[in-house]
């Protein structure tokens, strides 16, 4: 008897996993597991790859990378309870950090000792044309300049002189260019920021350019 | 019931089983260049924090800090000579460094890194290599 219980227990363990990916997958009834006939892959959840995040600005204690047993961490602020009140978006911090300073609700420091000292703001667009159906890019030195300096962009990221840099969505997506900070620490790239800076519509007149392959294409 | 009942604690079970995905706040810096080498905690730095009291300009232009987590290579030698975090955490701008457990605060083990990035979202597992680097 003791033995039988011993082994059920191990087999549980072991299929734990497995069984514990598809609750958490998806939650089916009991039932209609049983009721499948023959053999059906696990692998067959749902969502393969997607990974929501559950929750938002989780505190310190919560956030999966700071040690809830340190006696300080405690201590640490909420990130939720210091945005209460600031303009929101959907991603990154959750935060509009561009809103928060244009309508005066932070004023962080421009200079480590004196809160007096006001940025040095230059408000230049540079326009991007995009070759692809997506709108052109508007690269705002406003914002820029509110929280940054010159030579935090210059020369060293960007040459200062119009189309003189090659930019692409790939080199951002892996941290370079713009993808220096945006993604990093300035808001992130996913499908609900593209117009943050894709944000200058094509003329009405403007056709997506054709591959050279669809345009030899007999049989179209 | 019964069934709902072993639904619910194989989920319990499966929670503290499979290694819980980190949900830390956008932009969280961990440090661990030296620190868990040295016994201590890894340092987590937040950004949000930080910059709803400086402009990036403060750190990232006046104090040099370079824009890579973990490519300052900080140390308490320099913090204590008033570099990097040592520049405010001396008791005159921010508390002093003598609160260990603010700063070295994070989970054994946890590699340097910059939370929430871009490319540790891709779902592309040669991407999210390269964002543990
Ligand atoms: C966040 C990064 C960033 C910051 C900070 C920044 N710039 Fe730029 N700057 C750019 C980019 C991007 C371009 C466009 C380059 C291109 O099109 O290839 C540019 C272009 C320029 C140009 C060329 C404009 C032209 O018409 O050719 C000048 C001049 C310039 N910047 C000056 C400055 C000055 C002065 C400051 C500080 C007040 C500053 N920039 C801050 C990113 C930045
Ligand atoms: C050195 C860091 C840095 C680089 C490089 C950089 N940005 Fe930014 N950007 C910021 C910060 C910081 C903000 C403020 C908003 C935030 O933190 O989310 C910002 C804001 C913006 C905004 C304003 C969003 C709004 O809400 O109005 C746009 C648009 C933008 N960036 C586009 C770009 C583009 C396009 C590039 C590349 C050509 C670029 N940025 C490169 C740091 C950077
Ligand atoms: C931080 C600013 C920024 C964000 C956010 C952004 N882009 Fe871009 N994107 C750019 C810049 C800069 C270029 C290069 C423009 C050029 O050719 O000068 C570009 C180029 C492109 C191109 C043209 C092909 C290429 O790689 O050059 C496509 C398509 C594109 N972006 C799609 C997207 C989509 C989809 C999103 C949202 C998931 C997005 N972009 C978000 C800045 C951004
Ligand atoms: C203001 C933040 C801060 C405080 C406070 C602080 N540290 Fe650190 N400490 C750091 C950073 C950042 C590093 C570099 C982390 C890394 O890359 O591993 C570091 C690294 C270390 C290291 C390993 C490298 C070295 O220089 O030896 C030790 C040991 C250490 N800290 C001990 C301490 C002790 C003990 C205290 C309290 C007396 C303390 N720290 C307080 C930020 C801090
Ligand atoms: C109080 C100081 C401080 C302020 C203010 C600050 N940062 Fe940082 N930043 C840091 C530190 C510390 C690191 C990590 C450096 C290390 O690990 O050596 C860092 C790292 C970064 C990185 C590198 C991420 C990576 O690994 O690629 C970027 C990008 C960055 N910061 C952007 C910004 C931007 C944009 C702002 C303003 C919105 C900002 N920071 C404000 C201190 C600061
Ligand atoms: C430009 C000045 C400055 C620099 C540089 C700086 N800090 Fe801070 N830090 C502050 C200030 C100001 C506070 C708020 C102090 C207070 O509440 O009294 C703070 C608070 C903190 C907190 C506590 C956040 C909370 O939840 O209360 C941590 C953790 C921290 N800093 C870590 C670091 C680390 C690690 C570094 C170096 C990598 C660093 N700081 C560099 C100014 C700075």
């Amino acid at each position: 008897m003791k033995m039988k219980q011993f082994f059920l227990g191990v087999v549980a363990l072991s299929v734990l996993p497995v069984v514990a990916s598809q609750v958490e997958a998806a939650q089916p009834p009991l039932k209609e597991v049983k009721a499948a006939k023959g053999h059906v892959s696990t692998a067959n959840t749902f969502n393969r790859l997607l990974e929501k995040s559950k929750a938002r600005n989780l505190p310190p204690a919560e956030d999966g990378i700071h040690d809830p047993d340190n006696d300080n961490t405690h201590v640490l602020q909420p990130p939720k309870i210091a945005y209460d009140g600031l303009p929101t978006t959907p991603f990154g911090n959750y935060v509009d950090w561009v809103k928060a300073l244009d309508t005066d609700l932070l004023q962080p420091r421009y200079d480590r000792f004196d809160p007096t000292i006001e940025p040095l703001i230059m408000d230049l667009d540079i326009v991007r044309e995009v070759k692809s159906t997506v709108p052109d890019v508007v690269f705002p030195h406003k914002p820029h300049t509110q929280w940054l300096h010159c030579s935090n962009c210059h020369p060293k990221i960007f040459i200062p002189q119009r189309k003189a840099n090659v930019m692409n969505m790939s080199g951002i997506l892996l941290g370079q260019q713009c993808g220096v900070c945006h993604g990093k620490v300035a808001f992130p790239v996913t499908t609900q920021s593209c117009t943050k800076c894709h944000s200058k519509p094509k003329p009405a007149d403007w056709k997506p350019p054709q591959s050279e392959t669809s345009l030899k294409d007999p049989w179209r | 019931m019964y069934k709902s009942a072993l639904i619910g604690l194989l989920s319990m079970l499966a929670a503290m089983v499979l290694p819980q995905a980190a949900q830390a706040e956008y932009a969280d810096v961990v440090m661990n260049n030296y620190s868990d080498a040295a016994g201590m905690r890894p340092v987590v730095f937040p950004h949000w924090y930080h910059r709803i009291r400086f402009r990036c300009k403060v750190c990232h232009a006046d104090l040099g800090f370079k824009f890579k987590a973990g490519g300052n290579k900080i140390t308490m030698a320099k913090i204590i000579d008033g570099q990097f975090c040592g520049a405010c955490h001396n008791g005159e701008i921010s508390w002093s460094v003598e609160n260990c457990g603010m700063c070295h605060s994070g989970i054994a083990g946890t590699p340097t890194q910059i939370h929430g990035s871009t490319v540790q979202r891709l779902v592309a597992p040669t991407y999210k290599k390269l964002g543990n680097k």
